[in-house]
C-alpha cells in the first residue's frame, strides 16, 4: 500500500460519509463578535457532498461563518443544525495566525493534533495515528520536516502542515479558512487537486477562498458574503457582475 | 577546607540545613515546570501578580488564627484565585488588558496584605509572610510543600497534553470538543496552591522567582516542553543547593541567596544557551532567520 492511499483511499470515515451524508443547515442565524453584528440572517444549506467556496469582500464574515458551523461561536439567534455525525464529523483549517506560532512542538506533534477526537488527552498515540500523520505529511510535501520545530515553518510551510493537519482529522465535512493564504500558486493547485480527490470521495468541502479565478475553476458551489448572504448557489450564476457590485456596496455602507 | 567539608558538611550537620533543602528542592521539582508553562502561556507577569494577591489571604488567615498554616494556606488560596478570577473578568468586561488588570488587582493586594499583618503582628512576622522562614521550617510547613510538589507533578503529568494543545492552537481544540477553559483554570489552580505552598519556604515575594527563574532559564536550552520542565527543575535544585551554602558560609540571608542564585542560572543561560543565547547566536544567523527550506 502506498503511503497515499493510507489516508486518501476511501477511509472508514469516507466510506461512512458517503453512505450517511451530512448536511450542514443554517437557519436565519446571526453572529457577531463583542457586541457587533458580523454577519446577519443567514439561510441555507450545505448539500452532503457538496464542494462549495465562501467569497466575500473582508469582514464579510466568511471566517464568522465557518466558527458558527465548528461551534466555537455560538448563534445570537436562528440555528445551526450539523447532520450525520454532529459535530464531531467536521475538520477545520483554521487560519494560521490564530495559532501560537512560538509554542515548541515539531511539525510531527502539530500535525498529530488533528486526531484529537480519536486519541483525546489521555489515550496513546499508536502506531496507525502516526503511519497516518507522515503519510498526510507526505501528501503536502512536508515529510523531511516532520521532527523540525513547527516555528521554523515558512507561512507556505505552516499552511501546508495545517492541511495537513485537516487531513489527520479524517472527517466527512472539511471547513478551510483560506487553505491557499501564503502558499505559491504551484502548491495550491497540489492542495487544491487534494481537495478534489476528498470530494469525489463523497465528503463535504467548505472553503472560504479569495481567488475569485480558481472558484470559477474548481467550485461548483459557491456562497458570497457581505455581512449577509449576497447569493447561495451554482458558481456561475452567484459570481456574476451584479452581484458582486452589491457586495461591494453593502461592504461599503457596513464600513463606512 | 575540603569539598566535602564545604559543600556536603553543612546539610550533614545541621537538621534545618536539611530541611531548608528538602522544603526548596521540593518547591524547585514542583514550581519549575509550572514556570515552564508560565513562560510559554506568556503570563510570567501573572505568576507575579499571582504571588502577591496571595498575601492578603495569607494576613487575614494570620490575624484571624495566629501563626496557623490552615488558616493562612486557605486564605491565601482564596484570594489567589478570587483575584485571578477579577482580573479576568474586568478584562472581559471593560477594555482594560488583563495584565493591566492583573496589576492592579495585585497592587492593592499587596498594600491590603501589608496592611493586615501591620494590624496585629510585629514586623518580624511581615519579614516571615513576605520573605518566609527557609532556615526555620517545621515538618507541617515541609509536609504541605513536599506533599504539594508530590501531587503537582502528577496533576501536571496528567494534563500535559491538554496543556500544551491549549497554549499552541485553543482554538482548534475547542472545535474538536477539548476542554480549554477548564484546563486553564485547572493550570491557575496549581499556581496557587504552589505559591500558597512555598511561602513559608521563600516568602511570599519570593517564591515565585523559584517558578520563573529556572523556567526561563531553561528556555535557553531546550526546545521543547517536554525537556524544559524537568531541567527547570534540575536547575532550580541546583540554585537551592547554592543559594543555601552561599546562605551558610557568608551569612547572607538564605531566601534572596537562593533566589539570586536561580537570577546567576539564568543570566549565564541568556548569554551561553545554545537557543537564541546571545554568543551562539553571534556566531550563527539568529533563530529567526533560519526559516524556510
Amino acid at each position: 500500500m502506498t503511503a497515499a492511499s493510507v489516508a486518501c483511499g476511501p477511509s472508514a470515515s469516507a466510506r461512512r460519509a458517503a453512505a450517511e451524508p451530512a448536511a450542514i443547515a443554517l437557519d436565519d442565524a446571526s453572529f457577531g463578535w463583542h457586541g457587533r453584528a458580523v454577519l446577519e440572517h443567514v439561510s441555507g444549506r450545505f448539500a452532503p457532498g457538496s464542494l462549495t467556496a465562501v467569497a466575500g469582500p473582508n469582514g464579510a464574515g466568511k471566517s464568522t461563518l465557518l466558527k458558527g458551523i465548528m461551534g466555537v461561536l455560538r448563534p445570537w439567534s436562528g440555528a445551526v443544525r450539523i447532520g450525520g455525525a454532529g459535530r464531531a464529523g467536521l475538520s477545520w483549517l483554521p487560519q494560521a495566525c490564530e495559532l501560537d506560532r512560538a509554542f515548541p512542538v515539531t511539525v510531527l506533534d502539530l500535525v498529530a493534533m488533528g486526531a484529537w477526537r480519536r486519541v483525546g488527552a489521555w489515550r496513546r498515540y499508536g502506531r496507525d495515528e502516526l503511519d497516518r500523520c507522515m503519510a498526510v505529511l507526505e501528501q503536502v510535501g512536508l515529510a523531511h520536516l516532520a521532527g523540525r520545530g513547527a516555528d521554523t515553518l515558512s507561512g507556505g510551510q505552516m499552511q501546508r502542515a495545517l492541511f495537513a493537519r485537516m487531513l489527520v482529522q479524517d472527517a466527512p465535512v472539511l471547513l478551510l479558512d483560506e487553505p491557499f493564504a501564503a502558499v505559491d500558486s504551484h502548491t495550491a493547485q497540489r492542495l487544491m487537486s487534494l481537495l478534489r480527490r476528498l470530494h469525489e470521495e463523497g465528503r463535504t468541502v467548505v472553503a472560504v477562498m479569495h481567488d475569485l479565478d480558481m472558484i470559477r475553476e474548481d467550485f461548483p458551489q459557491c456562497v458570497l458574503l457581505s455581512g449577509r448572504v449576497v447569493a447561495w448557489g451554482d458558481t456561475a450564476g452567484v459570481l456574476t457582475e451584479a452581484n458582486l457590485k452589491t457586495a461591494r456596496h453593502w461592504h461599503a455602507e457596513a464600513w463606512a | 577546607m575540603s569539598l566535602y567539608e564545604w559543600a556536603v558538611s553543612p546539610f550533614a550537620d545541621y537538621g534545618f540545613m536539611r530541611r531548608a533543602l528538602a522544603g526548596t528542592c521540593a518547591l524547585a521539582l514542583g514550581g519549575a515546570p509550572l514556570g515552564v508553562f508560565l513562560v510559554l502561556r506568556r503570563m510570567s507577569l501573572m505568576g507575579d501578580a499571582m504571588s502577591h494577591a496571595i498575601l492578603p489571604g495569607v494576613a487575614a488567615g494570620f490575624l484571624a488564627a495566629g501563626l496557623s498554616l490552615g488558616a493562612m494556606m486557605l486564605g491565601g488560596v482564596v484570594t489567589g484565585l478570587a483575584v485571578a478570577l477579577l482580573a479576568a473578568l474586568v478584562a472581559r468586561m471593560t477594555p482594560l488588558r488583563e495584565d493591566a488588570s492583573f496589576a492592579a488587582f495585585y497592587l492593592i493586594s499587596l498594600g491590603l496584605g501589608v496592611l493586615l499583618v501591620s494590624l496585629r503582628g510585629s514586623n518580624m512576622d511581615l519579614l516571615h509572610v513576605l520573605f518566609g522562614t527557609v532556615l526555620g521550617l517545621d515538618d507541617a510547613a515541609l509536609l504541605l510543600v513536599t506533599g504539594t510538589a508530590s501531587l503537582t507533578l502528577l496533576v501536571l503529568a496528567a494534563l500535559y497534553r491538554l496543556l500544551a494543545a491549549e497554549c499552541l492552537d485553543p482554538g482548534f481544540l475547542r472545535a474538536c470538543g477539548g476542554r480549554g477553559a477548564w484546563v486553564h483554570m485547572g493550570f491557575l489552580v496549581l499556581v496557587v496552591v504552589n505559591l500558597v505552598a512555598g511561602f513559608q519556604v521563600l516568602g511570599t515575594l519570593m517564591v515565585v522567582g523559584m517558578m520563573m527563574l529556572p523556567a526561563a532559564a531553561a528556555r535557553f536550552w531546550a526546545v521543547s516542553a517536554a525537556r524544559q520542565a524537568p531541567l527547570a527543575a534540575a536547575i532550580g535544585v541546583a540554585a537551592s543547593v547554592a543559594g543555601l551554602l552561599a546562605s551558610y558560609h557568608y551569612n547572607v540571608p538564605a531566601s534572596p541567596a537562593i533566589i539570586l542564585a536561580a537570577g546567576a542560572c539564568y543570566v549565564c543561560s541568556i548569554a551561553a544557551g545554545p537557543q537564541g543565547g546571545l554568543l551562539r547566536a553571534r556566531r550563527g544567523a539568529p533563530a529567526r532567520f533560519r526559516r524556510g527550506e
